[in-house]
């Protein structure tokens, strides 16, 4: 199966055509090409002629303007996200051994172990195709990671959907479920959590976020570049084929080349055979020491992966096209630059570890060819059949390209929207004990508060033996080092209802509850990624929520002493009219935190499997109900304002619970959020069938709320922690010490969650009302 | 829960030192690093196999991982059969060498016509992953043998083509001779005939299951147990026993 790197690829031998060469260019400066059509504005049009100095070539254009889009350049965002690395304190940097900017960030655990990891978006793929979209997502970020040179070891996915009752929902439920699992399944990598929301502000523009988690040692990390005279330049992993070139396809109807192909799919189709292949073998490349530096092919293909290799380099590029292996022959030489076909690597290769390197690609069956080498010019040359079609500054195509500080504004509905709060709005609350019981109910039957069995049981959560917790525990837990049970915790969160209220606040509220679930398993969190979905970057009304949510996320993090390590941004998701309350998503920015675990056989479990054991709730509760679960639920309601941060004691509750954690006080910990108390103690009960019995008079009366609050409230910086009473009066201790209000709630037994003087829920009819809203509407 | 012991490795087995056991990798094999690791806990030393090479090394048995070798193209299973590998694993087999067959490996040893049968899609067309209980049905194969029959056991199960098939004939058979090892209880999770989640040749030396005891050997990383979450190591005896199957062999 394997093409040794000499072969030239099999296609047939047409007349040599008349292609658009440099030369060409130069000499017909005036000849009209689809700079609109491929997504490039006038003014980046002309810049690029000022930059070549005559027009590009066809194959440049379609370089340029797939490396200048919005997804590979940043351009609306780069000037904001820089606050994340001015906010980035010294002692922030104290574990980071890779920071923004690279494949993914890389963050020291300890022991000379070094993980890796990243969440990336591939949202408008997954809605015109959702399986392949999806699969590809996964596809994608797997190979972020593998790039940096370490093992994959687990994924997680956050999805959000539009509402379960349109009809649209199953179609695009049905195929990312599969699709996140057919691949990650097939990958040998444990699914150890994520997010599933439904919201009509996503109907039309789901979000398919991806993250991958990587482990490596510290010697091992590698940043792709392309350095060193004479190193061979060698694509490997699958054909290079016509699927996901978009805009591309555009260039087709240029008749510059004979026999070009018909439209093709602009959605890639994922092979995770393949992919379980490739990771191997390039594990064993970077083991055997034959390689200088791997970058995968992702967004913009070829294109992409030789600029940005010969950007970062300190040299230049020269690429034969002739010798990249084709799926099909007929692709132009615009296709071949912007194809994203999946699971292809580029590798920088020393001329005198070629042999080697092809041996181990030939043990995998894994198709080579050398397609080009590093040279001093300074420039990136690509040739065709022989002619010059590409000669550039490889700088300007992946690293300098247009910036925009795009105008932003307050939305003029932000102030009715916060002025119109549940109490203002007058909404009903529940009051008498059946009324509360019902409510119970009706939010954990809610397709939001719903169990995700019907989802996380698509996933395969045991392959490679190291997973210590997984959905529906706050947060993933992996073991990284099988002797010492040294590991990582992982949490990922956004309310994008909490967004649109306030997205500055939203996106602290979202680090802040990452950071509390990975807390809640008692590790220490670390270091942080994101995803930021947002609309329309050209909307005022949406980019004023891009930077609102990366001033308050950057802030947060500066506070919580957390990095942002790497992620990924996503706009234009939003199909409606500009400057209206639903022209878009809800603002989503999802933030994913990490943190570490000196032995992860230690780690909390959400949920106590123990009769007997006391009940604490740490944290305070307010009147906090603004865009709550009970609100969208009962109500249908979203206005007024999301629930305060407090960072401080945040960070005082997550000491307390690493301490509980390593003290091994603490039986099990489960953090309060959407839904409010009462949904922490039935989910908490459901996980191992053991009920509880609470009383409220504590929190009423030291915290000045009624029941209905008291049990549905979301404010922020609560858990409940079970301990055997042994323990009680130690791990209470404990958390004043930190300075975390605590008091008792009850205590762990029985087959019912029962609420002294109010209610009583049988966990048969709890676990009824839980487990059956999935599969009743996607069986 | 608290604190979770780690798993020692089980050494109490008699005579099984130097027992050497094969992991074959094919590509698309996922499994194979956690069966070394089963084999290793068990006592035995773990020997890598890979699919290309006929030598099986000399080692006293091999287990055929779960995984998508080959991404289950064709059907899975079908084309690994093929492997250089499993011409010498069929012939050390038939001279009755304990082989175990995992998930993927278990439709290797169907489509080597090791075991009788196949697996189809589960029938509810869904990939599905669970703590699945298990009913031991055989107590005497080279892989049970430190079980009890009648045993409930707890392992994971994960699989998207996992619903065992055969015509009535065999399944007649197979129940007649005492040769279906393991049976789905409560929950049938892919439509398998008969509940079979693993059946053994006429020998008691070939074993081939669904299920994957090779996920449940550690304490603090299996499905959850009466001791606590992911507390349970019924996986582990799968390995013991056939340490022990070589000692009285």
């Amino acid at each position: 199966m394997t093409a040794p790197a000499s072969q030239a690829p099999s296609r047939p031998t047409p007349a040599v055509p008349r292609l658009d060469t440099v030369e060409t260019a130069a000499a017909n400066p005036d000849e009209v090409q689809p700079y609109g059509e491929l997504g490039l504005k006038e003014d980046e049009y002309q810049r690029i002629k000022d930059i070549l100095g005559r027009r590009p070539t066809a194959a440049e254009l379609a370089m340029y303007s797939v490396m200048w889009s919005e997804h590979c350049s940043y351009k609306s965002s780069k000037v904001h996200l820089s606050k994340f690395g001015e906010k980035v304190t010294d002692e922030m940097k104290e574990h980071l051994l890779v920071g923004i900017g690279e494949n993914a960030g890389v963050v020291d655990i300890g022991d000379g172990w070094a993980v890796t990891f990243k969440v990336e978006s591939h949202n408008h793929p997954s809605f015109v195709e959702p399986y392949q979209g999806a699969a590809t997502g996964v596809g994608g970020i797997v190979r972020d990671i593998i790039s940096m040179g370490a093992r994959p070891v687990a994924v997680m996915d956050q999805l959000r959907f539009g509402a379960v009752d349109h009809p649209d929902t199953a179609r695009v439920v049905h195929g990312v479920v599969s699709g996140v699992g057919g691949y990650g399944n097939s990958l040998g990598l444990p699914n150890i959590g994520g997010e599933l929301v439904f919201d009509g502000s996503y109907q039309g523009n789901p979000l398919v976020n991806a993250l991958c988690l990587g482990v490596l040692r510290h010697e091992d990390i590698h940043l792709a570049n392309a350095s060193g005279l004479g190193n061979k330049v060698v694509l490997f992993g699958a054909r290079t084929g016509g699927d996901g070139i978009g805009g591309a396809s555009i260039l087709a109807s240029e008749t510059f080349e004979d026999g070009v192909p018909a439209k093709r799919p602009s959605v890639q189709v994922g092979d995770p055979f393949m992919e379980k292949v490739l990771i191997e073998c390039c594990l064993e490349l970077f083991s055997a020491k034959v390689v200088e530096g791997i970058q995968d092919l992702g967004a913009a293909g070829i294109s992409c992966a030789t600029s940005e290799l010969a950007s970062n380099g300190d040299g230049g590029m020269h690429v034969d096209l002739d010798d990249v292996l084709l799926r099909d022959p007929s692709l132009n030489a615009g296709e071949i630059l912007m194809s994203e076909s999946q699971e292809r690597m580029m590798a920088v290769v020393r001329p005198d570890q070629l042999d080697a390197f092809l041996a181990i690609t030939s043990k995998w069956e894994v198709e080579t060819a050398v397609i080009g080498e590093v040279n001093d010019s300074g420039r990136l040359t690509i040739d065709h059949h022989g002619q010059r079609i590409v000669d550039v500054d490889p700088r300007t195509v992946a690293h300098e390209g247009p910036v925009y500080n795009r105008p932003y504004a307050r939305p003029e509905w932000q102030d009715a929207l916060q002025a119109d709060s549940t109490t203002a709005a007058g909404l009903a609350r529940p009051a008498s004990g059946e009324e509360l019981r019902e409510t119970a109910l009706t939010l954990l039957a809610s397709p939001n508060l719903a169990s995700k069995a019907w989802v996380t049981n698509q996933y395969d959560r045991f392959v490679q033996g190291n997973t210590a917790l997984a959905q529906p525990d706050d947060s993933g837990v992996i073991r990284v080092d099988e002797t010492t049970g040294l590991g990582v915790a992982l949490a990922t969160d956004a309310n994008g209802r909490y967004g649109k209220l306030d997205p500055r606040t939203g996106a602290a509220l979202a680090l802040a509850e990452a950071y509390r679930n990975v807390a809640t398993s008692g590790a220490k969190p670390l270091a942080v990624t994101d995803c930021l979905n947002f609309g329309s970057p050209e909307h005022p009304d949406s980019m004023w929520q891009l930077v609102e949510a990366i001033e308050g996320l950057a802030d947060a993090c500066q506070e919580l002493g957390v990095p942002v390590t790497g992620g990924n941004v996503s706009l234009y998701n939003g199909t409606g009219e500009p400057g209206q309350i639903d022209s878009s998503i809800h603002p989503t920015p999802v933030v994913g935190v990490l943190g570490v675990l000196d032995d992860v056989s230690t780690a909390l479990s959400s949920g106590w499997q123990t009769e007997g054991l006391s009940l604490l709730l740490l944290g305070t509760t307010r009147d906090e109900l603004d865009g709550s679960a009970w609100a969208d639920v009962v109500h249908s309601h979203l206005g007024g304002l999301p629930p305060r941060v407090d960072l401080a004691a945040e960070k005082a509750l997550a000491s307390a619970l690493v301490e509980a954690r390593q003290t091994g006080l603490a039986a099990a910990a489960h953090d309060l959020s959407e839904g409010g108390l009462v949904q922490g103690l039935l989910e908490a009960s459901l996980r191992f069938g053991i009920g509880a019995s609470v009383a409220l008079e504590g929190v009423t009366g030291r915290d000045k709320v009624d029941p209905f609050v008291a049990l549905f409230a979301e404010s922020t910086g609560r858990v409940i922690v079970a301990v055997d009473p042994e323990h009680e009066g130690e791990l209470t201790h404990l958390a004043e010490d930190a300075g975390v209000p605590v008091l008792r709630l009850g205590t762990t037994g029985g087959d019912a969650v029962v609420v002294e003087g109010q209610f009583e829920i049988p966990l048969s009819e709890a676990r009824e009302a839980h487990e059956a809203t999935l599969p009743r509407i996607f069986g | 829960m608290s604190a979770i012991e780690p798993t020692p490795a089980a050494t109490s087995v008699p005579g099984i030192e130097g027992a050497r056991i094969g992991v074959i990798t094919f590509p698309g094999t996922l499994d194979d690093r956690d069966a070394a690791r089963a084999v290793r806990l068990a006592g035995a030393e773990a020997v890598s196999l890979w699919h290309a090479d006929a030598s099986l090394q000399d080692v006293d048995a091999v287990v055929l991982p779960g995984g998508f070798s080959y991404g289950d193209y064709l059907r899975a299973g079908a084309i690994s059969r093929f492997a250089p590998a499993m011409a010498a694993v069929v012939d050390a087999a038939n001279g009755g060498m304990p082989v175990l067959g995992i998930c993927n490996g278990f439709q290797v040893l169907t489509e080597a016509h090791l075991l009788p049968g196949s697996m189809v899609k589960n029938d509810h067309l869904h990939f599905v992953c669970r703590e699945q209980s298990l009913i031991v049905e055989n107590a005497r194969t080279a892989w049970t043998n430190e079980f009890r029959r009648g045993q409930q056991i707890k392992i994971p199960l994960k699989n998207q083509d996992g619903q065992f098939v055969a015509d009535e004939r065999t399944l007649d058979e197979l129940e007649g001779e005492g040769r279906v090892v393991f049976r789905y209880d409560g929950w049938n999770p892919n439509g398998s005939r008969r509940d079979i989640a693993g059946i053994t040749n006429d020998r008691g030396n070939v074993v081939g299951l669904m299920p994957h005891p090779e996920h449940a050997v550690e304490r603090g990383f299996g499905p959850a147990s009466a001791e606590g979450p992911r507390a349970g190591v019924d996986g582990l005896t799968f390995f013991t026993s056939v340490l022990s199957s070589l000692v009285h062999a």
